[in-house]
């Protein structure tokens, strides 16, 4: 690692928020006046200051440093409220850092959330100039390489349709290509191939190492721990705003691996990194196998059981459930919600706090597995915890065929062969 | 098992001469806050775009389009010339009634549309100032600029109605622009400070409604200023609208001109709401993508 080539070098960047003032939006002047009187009255003789509740703080990053070379592809890993998304903003200059500085060499372009910055009622032609505008480019560049990104994004016969009009496919592939050739010195990319086709998914992936491998640096979020695999060369594993991992990407994402699945092994409960309105929390999430056993085994039955804890019962309404079962490297092999209803369906008298899913013949291969709960209430997300359970699959029969370990892929399929006769 | 590397340990003073060339250092900002008007001036593509985004899309799925540009001055003089010059008698000396208020108006109604527009201008584009850097500065100035269309149209049908009523233009309209530069100051102080107080304080929603009822009295529109006596028709000018509009007026349609020290002082105030209200802006600035 040549130093004469950093282009990004983060010097104890922290980030402190005031949780209350950055939840409640819409802070209203009466709150202003009452606390300028009350902070006055506080300065009187005889008060101390400690009459003024202190407001809860949130360092969301807290002395992280690192530098990045000219050309990395570095992956930024880290659960929900780590830090990444912060740090990305704080690099583009969205936010300041609270302390601490960052020092940056060249253009820096980011792709944060797609589709920001377009108008639904202007047509594609017209978003594309506006977009690549509010990413920082010249009137005179977007003019020379506007061909370039309509066929890049595959828009061309709606290039005068009104964006309201297209999919969320289209406006993701529309988004992405323009922020695509943008050709900062800098990319920051955060979660935005989670949205479009598999194929158009490749073609970000391909258009992220050219970028890389012209010589400019990338600086990649995303919870597909596969993508970032095949994609960077290095990782930053980000843990309650600090720098946990940093090193190779195979590094960084075994780390975070075994993290998440420790996490897993301690009391859902006292967990604090979830997500949701929390008037209701998962509890607890047993995940159990045949006859009540901790085993689990392809084509054997599976059943995962959870119970939630009201904490503000009245509030969050009809609950359902689902869970996404993810592999050993973060890729979800499986949804299951409670709301897709089939005519099996149990519906328990007496008891609106938990769920119970049955599965009769696991269909998973051996190996490691985690899972990934969501609650939800009427209108909003109550709760949800990543890697609130992990699990073993152990080698099985599937309608009598055994499913061997260590072949590719996830899922274990019942099926039949007609083979050629020997004779 | 943290690996992070301490910038310290290696920081030969070469390196640091070369990071200096190109670099972008991103602190927290503290002391008095810097216009960068640089910045401002690379962001004048964005500006173009915003502000040509919003013409285009003012008009959108109305039933009346760009007709509402010429609808909004001409009723108010309707309403104006019934109750203010018929039923209240005020006059408006050798001026039409119809020419003299509508010739308020049109300056007026560019101010008061960037008054509401911009004030909740920067709400509206949370979305973008929570995810891309750019001088936010330009979001109130767009807004107000795209006011500019309407109060093209609204001058033009101004000079078709003295046209109609037989009023000619006063030699003094060369003073127009400059006149007019009075009001785009105005209108882009008060809307650096509303949208900015607006980012903290929603409260401004509801004040721009009735604040923009009561300027509307405080200013010379509807009436002239030769009903008030000295010194309240130079203290008048306080209000930056109130020089700005009947200086407009007279530049364009005659009568008798306007204090001289009521529109020094309304360009003065004009001008510090300006500078110190893109000071304030500049200010609050960074705490804009953290508390909206």
């Amino acid at each position: 690692m040549s130093s004469v080539d950093t282009v990004i070098r983060a010097e104890r960047l922290s980030k402190q928020y005031v949780l209350g003032r950055r939840v409640d939006r819409g802070r209203t002047l009466r709150d202003a006046i009452v606390s300028t009187v009350a902070g006055a009255a506080s300065r009187l003789p005889g008060r101390t200051s400690q009459d003024r509740p202190a407001d809860e703080l949130l360092w969301a990053l807290s002395d992280v440093s690192f530098d990045i070379e000219r050309g990395d592809i570095v992956g930024v890993i880290g659960r929900n409220g780590a830090g990444k998304t912060t740090l990305l903003k704080i690099l583009s200059r969205v936010t300041e850092p609270t302390s601490g500085r960052a020092r940056i060499r060249g253009r820096v372009g980011s792709l944060l959330e797609v589709g920001t910055g377009f108008h639904g009622e202007l047509t594609g032609r017209e978003n594309v100039y506006l977009y690549a505008s509010i990413l920082g480019m010249r009137r005179a560049e977007i003019d020379r390489r506007f061909d370039e990104i309509v066929s890049f994004a595959e828009i061309s016969r709606f290039l005068d349709t009104p964006v309201k009009r297209y999919s969320s496919g289209m406006t993701v592939r529309l988004a992405f290509a323009v922020a695509a050739h943008l050709e900062p010195e800098i990319l920051l990319v955060d979660e935005v191939l989670a949205v479009g086709d598999a194929g158009f998914q490749r073609k970000c992936i391909g258009k992220m190492s050219q970028v890389a491998g012209e010589g400019r640096t990338v600086l990649f979020v995303s919870h597909n721990m596969a993508i970032m695999q095949s994609l960077c060369r290095r990782g930053i594993f980000l843990e309650r705003g600090s720098v946990h991992t940093d090193g190779s990407i195979h590094e960084a994402v075994t780390t975070y691996l075994r993290a998440v699945e420790s996490a897993a092994t301690i009391d859902l409960e006292q967990r604090t990194d979830r997500r949701g309105w929390h008037d209701v929390v998962l509890s607890t999430l047993e995940i159990s196998g045949a006859d009540g056993t901790t085993v689990l085994a392809t084509g054997r039955p599976a059943r995962f059981a959870f119970r939630t804890t009201a904490r503000n019962a009245d509030a969050a309404g009809r609950l359902s459930c689902s869970f996404t079962i993810l592999n050993n490297l973060g890729q979800p092999v499986a949804t299951l919600a409670s709301d897709d209803r089939a005519p099996n369906d149990v519906e328990s008298a007496g008891d609106d706090h938990s769920f119970v899913c049955d599965i009769d013949a696991l269909p998973l291969g051996p190996g490691r597995y985690r899972v990934d709960v969501e609650i939800h209430g009427r209108a909003y997300l109550q709760d949800a915890v990543e890697g609130a359970g992990a699990f073993d699959v152990e080698q099985g029969i599937l309608e009598g065929r055994p499913i061997p370990g260590g072949r590719a892929g996830d899922v274990a399929v019942a099926h039949r062969w007609t083979v050629p006769s020997l004779d | 098992m943290t690996a992070q590397t301490s910038a310290t340990e290696r920081a030969p003073t070469a390196e640091l001469r070369r990071l200096a060339t190109n670099e972008t250092v991103i602190e927290r900002s503290s002391g008095w806050p810097s216009l960068r008007l640089d910045e401002l001036r690379e962001a004048r593509e964005l500006l173009y775009f915003l502000t040509w985004r919003d013409v285009k899309v003012r008009y959108k799925q109305t039933a009346l389009g760009v007709t509402w540009a010429v609808l909004q001055p001409l009723l108010t003089v309707v309403v104006f010339t019934l109750f203010f010059n018929r039923v209240a008698n005020i006059s408006s000396g050798t001026i039409p009634y119809p020419v003299f208020s509508l010739a308020g108006l049109v300056p007026w109604l560019f101010f008061v549309g960037a008054l509401t527009l911009s004030s909740a201008s920067l709400v509206a584009s949370a979305n973008l100032l929570t995810k891309v850097y750019f001088p936010r500065l330009v979001i109130p100035i767009a807004t107000t600029l795209t006011g500019l269309p309407d109060f093209l149209i609204g001058f033009a049908m101004l000079l078709i109605v003295m046209a109609a009523y037989g009023v000619a233009p006063a030699v003094w309209i060369v003073l127009l622009p400059l006149i007019f530069l009075i009001v785009l100051a105005a209108a882009l102080g008060v809307s650096f400070w509303l949208s900015a107080l607006n980012v903290t304080y929603r409260d401004v929603r509801y004040i721009v409604p009735i604040a923009a009822q009561l300027w509307l009295l405080a200013t010379p529109i509807a009436y002239p200023v030769s009903g008030l006596h000295s010194p309240w028709n130079v203290l008048l000018g306080l209000n930056p609208m109130a020089g700005a509009v009947d200086a407009f007026r007279w530049a364009l349609v005659g009568g008798p001109a306007p204090p001289v020290g009521m529109v020094a002082l309304s360009a003065a105030v004009a001008f510090a709401l300006f500078v110190g209200g893109a000071y304030y802006f500049r200010g609050m600035e960074r705490r804009f993508a953290d508390v909206i």
